[in-house]
């Protein structure tokens, strides 16, 4: 057991040391590309990191977090639309548009359970991608270009590639940092006791929806600012984000990294982002390799990578 | 008399046309243990849910140290001071022994929207679970993960988690199931201890277990109590040979 959580240790501290070093190699190396790359896998970590706070920890399959994403990119997008391009005032109402919707939709669908509550996220997050749709003033279909990044008085410049990829680290590790104390936190004891048995912990006196409905705010509210980040990051926002393949493709960084384990989302979204950028330069039918591909390791590595890596050292 | 702690007044709870617990009035005086026994069938965890909150009664009402509980949902009557134990065991199986006790222990302390700082290094939650993990004998399975304790000793856990959260009222849903000779009589020795501090009201099937603790017992048939009373009247009483000792038609012909 001990050994197994040094691997996890291991693995985890190199993977944030490459990520801080990142812009290193790409300046080195001239490379420009892996940076942006980088800077958008950093952006999705966060919002799988988010997910996994209520689908590892809290054992709520929310199909539905991709709106986040979505709500935190149009509130940046709306507001510099609307002249509004200061960062003080756009991510605040990012992340407070964003933990609205939570408390909204979470109130209505954590009545349910199981197969219901995905459904339910999953209807929730489609409602948000068709209101979109149909905001022609910012855009609809075809989205929102943002022509000014988000503006921090000098304090940092978003439109540089490098600060604007620490910033995103920055937030990604003050996010990890955060869930790790909430999970340890008599709060996030909670929340893991209702997702191991819910009678027992009602028993013993902990009305559990209010718990679930406070950990599903604060997920919702972490992947708004990772929905503020990417909107920076591709200076546009379209309903597509909020797409259910998206939700689809952050539960899968879960899955693949490892529930319910602190580095395993920032793991999957590393990994399932380069697989999909290799294969996509090796075919345009990637996704027939990836298919498969995750298949065994949801058949095989079951616990995901983080699960695979702790048995290994245990031998 | 001691002050009535529990007053279970004519309740009813059907299930379609059965009837499960028919007009049960019941009083438990403070510091009593009170075992509910019947045969197979006869409504006991039915009563003993609605007691909890778990399942709600279609009339009468429940009395918690002269307070109306009946209404309350479960996490409320915990709160109150009312713990159970469940006939099939129910447990966090993918948390320590000590994690389940030191929950409960918690659940005692008011909300729990603490979000910093570390649950497990909190000194008073870790003392009161191993206080209660001592109690019942556990103290040396503190970090076992639920899942790898045997039988017995999840039993055992179940009661350490009850009284962690200082309940004032303890309601046992068969504490004896399912285990052997030598860990029922562990668990009749802890129960021996556990009724000088705490009412307890308890169903169980083991007879000798019931007979050798109760203050009073109440004959729970087809939903109805058919008698109530110290051992020895209970051991005398005929309607309650008839229902026990397998002659049930009699008793179905009587009522």
């Amino acid at each position: 057991m001990k050994s197994a959580l040094q691997v996890r240790s291991v693995v985890s501290a190199l993977l944030v040391a490459g990520l801080l070093l990142l812009p290193l190699y790409s300046s080195l190396t001239g490379n420009i590309f892996v940076l942006t790359m980088f800077t958008r896998i950093v952006i999705l970590a966060l919002a799988a990191a988010s997910l996994n706070l209520i689908m590892g920890y809290g054992g709520m399959m929310s199909f539905g977090h991709a709106a986040y994403l979505g709500i935190g990119g149009y509130a940046v997008g709306m507001l510099a639309q609307e002249g509004i391009g200061s960062g003080f005032i756009q991510f605040p109402v990012a992340l407070a548009a964003s933990a609205i919707f939570a408390l909204v939709i979470g109130a209505l669908s954590l009545r349910t359970r199981g197969v219901y509550f995905i459904m339910i996220t999953l209807a929730f997050a489609q409602m948000a991608y068709y209101v979109a749709s149909g905001l022609a003033r910012y855009g609809g279909d075809d989205g929102l270009t943002i022509y000014k990044r988000s503006d921090f008085a000098g304090l940092i410049n978003l439109s540089n590639r490098v600060q604007f990829y620490y910033l995103c680290l920055a937030c990604l590790l003050l996010v990890l940092f955060l869930i790790w104390r909430i999970v340890n936190s008599r709060f996030g004891m909670v929340v893991q006791g209702l997702r191991s048995n819910e009678q027992r912990m009602r028993a013993i006196g902990f009305p559990g929806t209010r718990y679930r409905l406070v950990c599903f705010v604060i997920a919702g509210t972490m992947c708004g600012l990772s929905g503020a980040l990417l909107a920076n990051n591709t200076d546009f926002v379209s309903p597509a984000v909020m797409y259910w393949t998206r939700s689809g493709d952050l539960m899968v960084m879960v899955i693949l990294g490892g529930m319910g384990t602190l580095f395993g989302p920032v793991l999957g979204a590393v990994v399932y982002l380069l697989l999909e950028e290799l294969l996509s330069q090796i075919t345009e039918y990637w996704a027939i390799i990836m298919g498969p591909l995750l298949l065994l390791i949801v058949l095989f590595g079951r616990g995901g990578i983080m699960g695979v890596l702790g048995r290994f050292s245990r031998g | 008399m001691a002050e009535l702690l529990l007053r279970v007044e004519k309740l009813v709870r059907r299930f379609g046309g059965i009837i499960a617990t028919d007009h049960v009035t019941l009083d438990v005086p403070q510091g009593e243990l009170h075992a509910i026994i019947g045969p197979n069938g006869a409504g006991k965890t039915t009563l003993i849910s609605q007691l909890t909150g778990h399942l709600m009664p279609h009339s009468g009402s429940i009395y918690l140290g002269g307070r109306d509980i009946s209404r309350l949902p479960a996490y409320r009557r915990s709160a109150l001071g009312l713990a159970r134990s469940f006939q099939i065991t129910c447990l966090l199986p993918d948390f320590t022994a000590a994690d389940n006790v030191a929950l409960a222990a918690q659940a005692r302390e008011g909300h729990s929207f603490r979000f910093f700082a570390d649950a497990r290094k909190e000194r008073a939650l870790r003392e009161a679970a191993m206080n209660a993990l001592a109690r019942v004998g556990l103290s040396d399975r503190a970090n076992v993960v639920v899942s790898r304790l045997s039988h017995g000793e999840q039993r055992e856990l179940e009661l350490a988690v009850a009284l962690a959260t200082r309940p004032q009222l303890l309601l046992l849903d068969e504490p004896m199931a399912g285990l052997g000779v030598t860990e029922s009589a562990r668990m009749v020795k802890l129960l021996q201890e556990l009724r000088k501090e705490v009412t307890i009201v308890l169903v169980e099937h083991d007879m000798e277990a019931v007979f050798a603790l109760a203050d009073r017992i109440s004959v729970l048939v087809y939903g109805r109590v058919i008698a109530s009373g110290t051992p020895d009247t209970i051991r005398q009483n005929d309607e309650v040979k008839r229902a026990y000792l397998g002659d049930q038609h009699v008793v179905v012909r009587h009522g």
